[in-house]
């Protein structure tokens, strides 16, 4: 499957999608494809309905944060089950005010996925049947995949420098 | 074998106080209920087995209902949304009730020092006897029990209802 999807998807994006875009490549035998984030969800709708392309299931979606650039990434990861091949979409969001359309009206089962993205980043889908957190307590007040929030509980008065050398 | 406490022993007779009686059967008659969430749940089970047999300590019959149990035994990592779990299961406990928190993680949180995890059941509920190590030996399990035990025997029977120890759940807010 060396590359073939990865040309394929950008010939099919391209017909109706020109200029969208942003940078495409096979990144560690993943074909992975950055777009501009206006207009993702009639791109993915697109891509699964598209006959060439057929990507009819959504394996995952997830956020990243970049602190040095003042992003949150998502990630849309695609697969055709019948020709087994696999696409990774990405789009960047301003960390400030990240907000996207929800992708539950074209997959349902991208609610946990972006809830759970909302729980861990902050990200607002925006369409959202039930934006709330998934995994973490409810009463959390940040975003803990965040690279500003620290990974240790501050509750803990036992760990210090002087017994810790950190 | 089980001593018979400290009384006053004549032919046909044997006196001694009730409470001394009831902490004898208590101690020797507790039913656990093991909440185990992560490894020191495996030690419990060998601790169980019958390599190390915790019926000889009289605690063969574990209870897997939270109202029969006078042994809370808590065994691993207790995430933050676990917590509300664990303490509604302590609070179905009838009194007299006693708390074993087995590991590290139970009793301070561990190695898992992260925004998911509770630094310590003691933060949620009472803990009676903690039992260090990652995870303890069957051994440590056991001696941990066994001072339970201790507690047990030796626990006034007025205790529960002292304002000293209403004030302790209190801390926690417990009733």
């Amino acid at each position: 499957m060396e590359g073939t999807g990865l040309e394929k998807t950008i010939g099919v994006l391209n017909e109706k999608f020109e200029g969208e875009v942003l940078h495409a490549a096979m990144l560690y035998d993943f074909p992975t494809i950055t777009l501009k984030k206006d207009k993702i969800i009639e791109i993915i709708k697109f891509l699964k309905e598209h006959p060439d392309t057929h990507y009819h299931y959504l394996t995952t979606l997830c956020g990243i944060h970049f602190p040095e650039l003042n992003q949150i990434a998502i990630m849309y990861q695609l697969h055709n089950m019948v020709s087994g091949e696999r696409v990774r979409l990405k789009i960047y969001l301003p960390a400030e005010k990240p907000e996207v359309p929800t992708l539950t009206t074209v997959f349902a089962g991208a609610n946990w996925m972006e809830r759970e993205t909302y729980d861990f980043f902050g990200v607002i889908f925006t369409g959202h049947p039930d934006l709330r957190r998934i995994l973490n307590v409810e009463d959390m007040i940040m975003f803990p995949l965040r690279k500003e929030f620290p990974l240790e509980d501050q509750v803990r008065e036992d760990k210090n420098d002087t017994m810790f050398g950190r | 074998m089980v001593q018979a406490p400290e009384g006053v022993e004549g032919a046909g007779f044997f006196a001694t106080s009730l409470e001394k009686v009831v902490g004898m059967a208590r101690k020797n008659s507790i039913w656990p209920l093991p909440f185990a969430t992560s490894c020191c749940g495996i030690e419990f089970m060998a601790t169980m087995g019958a390599h190390y047999d915790l019926a000889r300590f009289g605690s063969e019959r574990l209870s897997f209902s939270p109202r029969q149990a006078d042994l809370l035994m808590v065994m691993g990592t207790i995430a933050k949304k676990m917590g509300p779990v664990l303490r509604q299961v302590y609070e179905q406990m009838a009194e007299p009730r006693w708390v074993l928190s087995v590991g590290a993680c139970a009793s301070s949180g561990g190695i898992f020092d992260t925004y998911s995890v509770l630094q310590g059941i003691d933060r949620i509920i009472p803990v009676d006897v903690y039992v260090p190590g990652c995870p303890p030996r069957p051994e440590q399990i056991i001696d941990g029990v066994m001072k339970i035990q201790r507690l047990v025997e030796t626990e006034s029977l007025r205790r529960r209802d002292s304002a000293e120890y209403k004030a302790m759940l209190n801390q926690y807010g417990i009733e």
